[in-house]
């Protein structure tokens, strides 16, 4: 079963046409992989459809890198 | 596969009118209404009649939960929304000093705040096919004032604003948004004008007529074919010529 980092960045790496090697935790969506503002908004909306969850307006906009997507995932998938 | 049109507030009216064109055009048709169920599903026996499909779907679109029903039902009946046309609307005309908080409160959330909410629920499967058209019903009193309509001249000129900053924020996705501002139409609406109002709006009206749905209709199904691909942010004036 791949881990919720590899299904991140596959994601990722679908929705912004990078290199799987750039989808590093600390990276920025906006500033690191070239994200515009309506990119992560459909990159959030992606995680919900590949994680099956419902990601809040309020927690979406906290979600500025891979570690965040990553670190959110893995304590919505917990609860 | 046919292409799937929301129109809502199309039991009757202009919204009416442009169910039946896009029908005729192959669209299949979401036919939404408020409270006129009967007519609503005359409206969707008159699609099938020409040979599209159709289906009748109630909602409150000033109400998140019902707009979202809406959205949801049509996915599950036709599996994509690539049209949206942002058309129900209401009047409760009174002078200023006459108009209670609870007339501009009607109006402001059934012409505008529904604008907003179905756009952004159908923004995001629209986001995903990489296209969408998307058509606001304004006005001529949008741009004009009228006299009497503080509340609907006031929802009317948001919706343009409203079409111009979604057209810029959806045009990297290939959603384009644009508006229609009819003038004086005939429909059930503009019966409730006195006659001798009516007569001095139609001395207002270069081409001296009044419309007919059909002719807004007409520059809808303009605004989600191929031919406007390269046109988004727009307001398109139908009115005989009132504003130029």
């Amino acid at each position: 079963m791949a881990t919720v980092l590899e299904r991140v960045s596959k994601v990722v790496v679908d929705r912004l046409g990078v290199d799987e090697t750039d989808v590093k935790p600390e990276a920025s969506f906006r500033d690191d992989l070239d994200a515009d503002s309506l990119d992560v908004v459909e990159l959030v909306m992606e995680f919900e459809e590949e994680f099956d969850m419902q990601i809040a307006d309020e927690e979406a906009e906290k979600i500025q890198t891979v570690g965040d997507a990553v670190k959110f995932i893995e304590a919505a998938l917990n609860k | 596969m046919s292409k799937t049109a929301i129109v809502t507030g199309s039991s009757r009216g202009i919204g009416r009118s442009i169910a039946l064109k896009l029908a005729k055009e192959g669209y299949q048709i979401v036919v939404n209404y408020s409270g006129s169920e009967q007519r609503a599903l005359e409206v969707v026996e008159e699609i099938k009649q020409l040979g599209s499909q159709a289906i009748a779907v109630q909602a409150n679109v000033s109400d998140a939960d019902s707009v979202k029903n809406l959205i949801d039902t049509t996915l599950e009946q036709f599996g994509t929304i690539d049209v949206l046309v942002n058309n129900a609307g209401i009047t409760r005309d009174r002078l200023l000093m006459r108009m209670k908080e609870d007339d501009w409160d009607a109006v402001i959330d059934t012409n505008l705040k529904s604008v907003f909410l179905c756009t952004k629920a159908v923004a995001r499967p629209m986001m995903k096919q990489r296209s969408g058209r998307i058509v606001n019903v304004a006005s001529v009193v949008g741009i004009i004032g009228n006299a009497g309509q503080a509340n609907y001249t006031a929802s009317k000129a948001g919706v343009i604003g409203f079409t111009k900053t979604t057209a810029r924020e959806l045009a990297s996705r290939n959603i384009l948004v644009n508006a229609v501002a009819p003038g004086f139409i005939e429909t059930e609406m503009t019966d409730e004008i006195p006659e001798e109002l009516q007569k001095g709006m139609l001395a207002q009206i270069p081409l001296n007529a009044f419309g007919k749905p059909e002719h807004i209709a007409d520059v809808v199904h303009f605004l989600v074919s191929d031919a406007s691909r390269y046109m988004t942010g727009q307001v398109l004036h139908i009115d005989g010529g009132m504003v130029m």
